[in-house]
């Protein structure tokens, strides 16, 4: 056991939290919750293996969890951006309680 | 010898990462599942800065605990409906899910006990070329210079959820008057703002200018100033608007403009694709960050408004 081993399986269990909430959980705030657990899980698998028995930390994994972060943040945005406007639309942000456009435009 | 303080702070850091994690996926009120993710941002940080990542743990507490708290409470406040207080629990089959649980998370430690050693080190490879990249900080060398078509592709990328964001809001318009007008009164908020504001923006240039020998860079920069600028808009100063002006348009494309025409343009004298002079790599670099830094800063300011465009508002 070292700690870059402890933070390996720290990521394992990040993984498999934001795994559970992502399934378990119908509501889509909670799924982008989740989904953004599951993602701090696999920058931690990185992070973690650049420090693997180098001296100096290895800069590849960390310029790529670096753009990660920023992607993750922005599409996390646009995946709200979906959630708002389903609720404006059909007043629940639950897109199985969304009626059908058709059944819309009837009513 | 074994160092317990480390061996302590390491487990405690893993221990408060799970549960931080836990806690957000099952807390049964939406709000304070947001806000132990934004604790667990926080706590995130603080991982990365254990595991030697400044670059990153910068970025992380910009984003992690500004930007992305931000944008989850603003979503809460929209859909602050009766849908919210539900019981979270809908799952079926709540024993089985438990099992993947058990089964993702038992697989993947099995995996990673296993590992073999690394037979790569880049590591060596990246300080062997350091002295011609131009900067002194690893990472940016990395982001900029070494795999710089990465980056270049993801300052693209970047845009794609903001034109995804003006597509929705195009179908339906949100009301722009979405953050609360009435909290701004308080003296206590301009007092704030006045001192946070100036601050913030050092922060961002000295980040950008640091970036180059030190920890700090475009995204981390990018992210702060977006912070300062979703300050703005919470406190009237920055109102949304439903069409984007054209300034705004250009400081988005910016980065990625500016980016391509340097890559392009050391090609002029026969060099491959984004590889610069060593001898002018330094300054491309600034130039590019500091595109970058402007595209960032606003792309994520965007999607904090939620809007299309921005003008001042009417506090100042």
């Amino acid at each position: 056991m070292n700690p870059t081993l402890l933070f390996l399986l720290t990521a394992a269990g990040l993984f498999g939290i934001g795994l559970y909430g992502l399934l378990a959980y119908r509501h889509p705030l909670r799924q982008v919750l989740a989904a953004n657990v599951m993602a701090n899980g696999v920058f931690l698998v990185f992070i973690a293996l650049a420090r693997r028995g180098l001296a100096n930390p290895d800069p590849v994994p960390h310029a790529m969890v670096l753009t990660g972060i920023v992607i993750a943040v922005s599409t996390t945005a646009f995946a709200l951006a979906i959630i708002k406007q389903l609720h404006r639309t059909s007043g629940s942000p639950d897109p199985a309680s969304a009626p059908p456009p058709s059944a819309a435009v009837d009513s | 010898m074994i160092d317990w303080s480390s061996w302590l702070f390491d487990g405690l850091l893993a221990v408060g990462l799970l549960l931080l994690a836990w806690l957000t996926v099952i807390s049964a009120d939406l709000f304070r599942a947001i806000l132990f993710f934004i604790a667990f941002g926080l706590f995130m940080a603080l991982c990365w800065a254990r595991l030697a990542a400044p670059d990153v743990a910068l970025a992380e507490a910009a984003i992690g605990a500004g930007i992305s708290g931000a944008l989850l409470l603003d979503a809460y406040r929209v859909l602050s409906a009766p849908t919210l207080a539900a019981a979270p629990a809908l799952s079926r089959l709540p024993g089985l899910l438990a099992l993947l649980l058990g089964g993702v998370t038992g697989a993947l430690s099995w995996v990673f006990w296993r590992l073999p050693p690394p037979v790569l080190a880049l590591d060596e490879l990246v300080q062997a070329r350091l002295a011609d990249s131009g900067v002194s900080n690893p990472v940016t060398a990395v982001l900029l210079n070494f795999r710089g078509y990465d980056t270049l592709l993801e300052a693209a990328v970047l845009l794609l959820p903001l034109v995804g964001v003006w597509i929705i809001n195009r179908q339906t318009p949100a009301p722009l008057e979405s953050i609360p007008v009435g909290v701004t009164d308080s003296p206590l908020v301009d007092t704030l703002v006045h001192l946070v504001t100036p601050l913030a923006v050092l922060s961002g240039a000295y980040l950008l200018w640091a970036g180059a020998h030190q920890p700090g860079g475009a995204f981390q920069a990018g992210s702060v100033l977006a912070g300062a600028g979703a300050l703005l808009l919470l406190s009237d100063r920055l109102r949304p608007t439903a069409t984007p002006q054209a300034l705004l348009i250009l400081g988005l494309i910016l980065g990625l403009v500016i980016f391509c025409g340097l890559a392009l343009g050391v090609m002029a004298d026969g060099s491959p694709l984004l590889r610069y002079p060593p001898a002018h790599a330094g300054l491309l670099i600034l130039v590019i960050e500091t595109a970058l830094t402007i595209s960032i800063a606003l792309t994520l300011l965007l999607l904090v408004s939620g809007a299309a465009g921005l003008r001042w508002g009417r506090r100042w």
